[in-house]
Order: C-alpha cells, then sequence, then structure tokens
C-alpha cells in the first residue's frame, strides 16, 4: 500500500467531491419539496389525491435506487422528446437528479406524513377556528412544528441520500468515488484509492450522524 | 427518434442461443433471490451474535458490535462492494489468491463477493434491530430470569432472545426486502442478476420502456408477496397480550 499518489489527485478528487455535494443538495431540495406535497396529497380527505400519493410512495419504495438511476438515464431524453417535440440533449447529471428526487420524495414523504400527523389535532381545529383556511393553516401551524419535530429524521434521510449518490458510477457520472476509481487506476493504485474514499465517506457519514443524534437529544422534550 | 411500442417484445428471440427475452428476466430473477438469500442467512446470524453482544454488560464486547455497525452503516454499500471484490482478493494469501483469480470462474468470484458483501452490509442493520427488540422488554424478564439461576447465555437463549424475535418482524421485514433491491449492486460486478438482465435486454431489443416496466413489475411483485407471506408469520408468532397485533 501506498498512499503517496492521492496527494497530487485531491484536486480532481475535490471536483468529485463537488459533484457528490450538488447532486445531494438537488436530490434533497426536490426531494422534500416533492414529498411534502405528496405527504400532503396522502394526508388528504380527497381518495383519488391519497390513492395516488400512496401508489407513489409504494412503487418508489418497492423499487431499487440503481434500477430507477439506470432507466431515468436512458428514458429521460425520449420523454423530454415526446413531451417538448424536439431533441433536447440532457445529460447524465440532470437524469440522475431527477431520479434522486423522485425516488427520494417517496422517502420523504412518509416522513413528513408522520411528522405532520404528530402534531396533535388541537392545533389544526384551533387555527381553523381563529378562521384560517386550510392552506394557512398548513403553512403557519402545522407544517413549521412538524418540520422542527421531524429535523433529525430528515437528516438521517440525507446522510443516507449522501452515500446513495455513489450509484451514480452505474451511469458514468464523475462523483466522489468515480473519481477515486479513475485516478487510481490511473497510476495503477486503484486499491489505495479505494481505501481512500471508504475512509472519506466514512468520516462524513460518521460525523454527520453523530452530529444528528446530538441535535437529537436537544430537541427531544 | 421513433419509439416502437411491443409489449410482445418479451417472448421473442433474444439471437443469443434459443433464448426469449424472457427467458433471461428469469435467469436474472433466480440469480437475484440466490443472492439475496445467501446474503441474508449471513445477516440474520451475524446481526443476531451482534445484536446480542451490543446488550451484553461487558464494555469491550459491545463496543467491538457498535465499531462494527458504525463501520459498515457508513461507508457507501456500492464502496464496499469494491473493496470485497477488487481489493480483499488482493490481500488474501498467495495460494489462496491464485485460486479465487484463476481457478474459480468470473461469475463464483463476483457471487462470493457479492454475498458477503450484502451479508456484513445487512448485518450491521440486522444488529440494530435485534438490539432494539432486546431493549425493548421490560427489564424485569432479565431480572427474573436471574434470580431463578439462569446463566447469562441462557437469559438470551431461553427468554430474551425468543421475545425479541417476535417484536422485531416488521422492522427485519424491511431488512429483508432490502436485501433484494440492494442485490442490484451485483450487476455492476458482471453478475447476470434482474437489473443487469433488464439492462441487457433493454439494448438488445430497443425496447427499454417495456424492459423497465417489467423489470419494475418483477421487484414490485417480489416485495408485495413478501411482506404479505411476513405479516402473516407475525400474525402467527405474535407475542400475546403484547404491543399492537398484526400490524396496525
Amino acid at each position: 500500500m501506498d498512499f503517496s499518489g492521492i496527494i497530487p489527485a485531491l484536486p480532481g478528487l475535490w471536483n468529485g467531491m463537488v459533484m457528490t455535494l450538488q447532486l445531494m443538495v438537488m436530490g434533497i431540495v426536490g426531494g422534500i419539496v416533492l414529498g411534502t406535497i405528496l405527504a400532503l396529497m396522502r394526508l388528504s380527505s380527497s381518495k383519488l389525491l391519497s390513492n395516488f400519493a400512496g401508489a407513489y410512495v409504494n412503487y418508489f419504495r418497492s423499487i431499487p435506487l440503481l434500477l430507477v438511476i439506470t432507466w431515468f438515464y436512458l428514458a429521460v431524453p425520449f420523454v423530454l422528446r415526446w413531451i417538448t417535440g424536439e431533441d433536447t440533449p440532457v445529460g447524465a447529471f440532470t437524469s440522475c437528479v431527477v431520479a434522486f428526487m423522485m425516488f427520494e420524495a417517496a422517502y420523504f414523504c412518509e416522513i413528513v406524513r408522520a411528522g405532520v400527523q404528530s402534531i396533535s389535532k388541537g392545533q389544526m381545529g384551533a387555527a381553523q377556528a381563529l378562521g384560517m383556511t386550510y392552506g394557512q393553516t398548513m403553512r403557519l401551524i402545522i407544517l413549521p412544528q412538524a418540520f422542527r419535530k421531524m429535523t433529525p429524521l430528515l437528516l438521517q434521510q440525507s446522510i443516507i441520500l449522501f452515500q446513495d449518490t455513489s450509484l451514480v458510477y452505474t451511469v458514468g457520472l464523475v462523483d466522489f468515488l468515480n473519481s477515486a476509481r479513475a485516478s487510481g487506476d490511473i497510476i495503477g493504485r486503484s486499491n489505495e484509492f479505494l481505501v481512500f474514499a471508504g475512509v472519506v465517506y466514512f468520516v462524513i457519514s460518521f460525523s454527520a450522524s453523530f452530529l444528528v443524534k446530538r441535535l437529537q437529544k436537544r430537541i427531544t422534550v | 427518434m421513433n419509439y416502437n411500442w411491443d409489449w410482445g417484445v418479451f417472448f421473442k428471440s433474444t439471437g443469443v442461443g434459443s433464448e426469449t427475452y424472457l427467458d433471461w428476466y428469469i435467469t436474472g430473477l433466480g440469480w437475484t433471490i440466490a443472492i439475496a438469500i445467501a446474503a441474508w442467512i449471513i445477516a440474520l446470524l451475524l446481526g443476531s451474535v451482534l445484536g446480542v453482544m451490543r446488550t451484553v454488560p461487558n464494555r469491550l464486547v459491545s463496543g467491538i458490535a457498535t465499531a462494527y455497525v458504525e463501520l459498515f452503516r457508513n461507508v457507501p454499500l456500492l464502496v464496499q462492494l469494491f473493496i470485497w471484490y477488487f481489493l480483499v482478493p488482493d490481500l488474501l494469501p498467495e495460494n489462496l489468491q491464485e485460486w479465487y483469480k484463476q481457478d474459480l470462474n468470473p461469475t463464483t468470484s463476483a457471487l462470493i463477493s457479492v454475498v458477503v458483501c450484502l451479508g456484513l452490509f445487512t448485518a450491521a442493520r440486522v444488529c440494530e434491530q435485534v438490539r432494539t427488540g432486546i431493549q425493548a422488554l421490560p427489564r424485569g424478564q432479565e431480572a427474573a430470569a436471574r434470580a431463578m439461576g439462569f446463566s447469562l447465555p441462557q437469559v438470551y437463549w431461553n427468554v430474551l432472545l425468543p421475545q425479541a424475535y417476535r417484536i422485531i418482524i416488521p422492522p427485519l421485514t424491511s431488512e429483508f426486502l432490502n436485501v433484494f433491491k440492494n442485490s442490484s449492486v451485483a450487476s455492476l460486478i458482471g453478475l447476470m442478476e434482474l437489473l443487469a438482465q433488464t439492462k441487457q435486454t433493454a439494448e438488445f431489443s430497443a425496447n427499454l420502456f417495456e424492459a423497465f416496466t417489467l423489470a419494475t413489475l418483477i421487484y414490485f411483485t417480489l416485495n408485495m408477496g413478501l411482506m404479505l407471506l411476513m405479516r402473516m408469520v407475525e400474525k402467527k408468532v405474535a407475542v400475546p397480550g403484547l404491543i399492537s397485533v398484526g400490524g396496525k
């Protein structure tokens, strides 16, 4: 084992890490927005909406993320052409971001739903008694409390997503893992780079989980 | 680019031997199930041992189990797979290395890597469930068993574990389903499991939507089927008078 080759490769690895973080952040933001909409649909009194959201969640939770990434990579160009009617070149990055958003939305939906359900019924009743509309009640009363309660779970899920971004390897996107594999292969030190990648993932996930656990202790009553 | 829908594609010949595309899917599903079950056996055995270790009143023993869990939970599955597939064989002793790299056919060595990787990866998760199950039991159970003169191993074997397993069936079920989903990473080291066969079908037939729709349906059915099965098991073995029975 000779780890000296890693230092000159650091700029390339950093670019890979930036890609990983971009994928993660966009997946989280999109996933939470879409997941919240789905959760509200799921909790709505309309049977149609709640069944649709239920089916969406069940569907995405029963298939592997890797399948979603592969499928979207191949399918997004076709779908866009059907929608826009013209050739729109889409890179692997865009299709991966879409895949992460839609896949994670199913998981975030369940977290948000549990969060909303954990808010006491009286809050809803009181807000409505004050003359608030459904939208105002959700936006000003229920969701802010729910999000506060579920922050640790959302963060935990984000750490899982951070690790899962490595699956973009399958479509050849140069994320952190893939850049480590590539730089290692060039100088014939792939094992060292693999260990290095593993250590970096470990350190980041481990410290993030540690912080989340501390946060959880602080906000639980 | 025009797209020709053809749902009959699965019954067409692949042009490789006399196989139809459907045959590819069946082979793929067989691999997926084989990987998942083999990995699950490892995960369940090792995970149970680790789960018990985490609850044992000995700091060293529980520390080892905690370290294991942290290590395997904080490194991405794909990195772990590459480590088992590329790195670990290089660390084997000379003669074992030669056997692994040259005498074994590539499919077998990839299969061993995937099963070991998924098994150890999932064991960390199973460990946490077993620990939760044991800790969810009233403390009086352990104390009462000790008071009756059971030794520590007897307490676990006869009193704690039989109850713990029955409580944790729902989370264990979802870990079991995760093994099936996670086994798709095997396609990245060249094992022709379900996802790899799907990709191949999409490439050979150019009917990518049909190909992936079928794969999705297979995963979906597998999931639902196993879930229903486990729900029946759960009802059957539920501890009377404990929490909600039959998944509310």
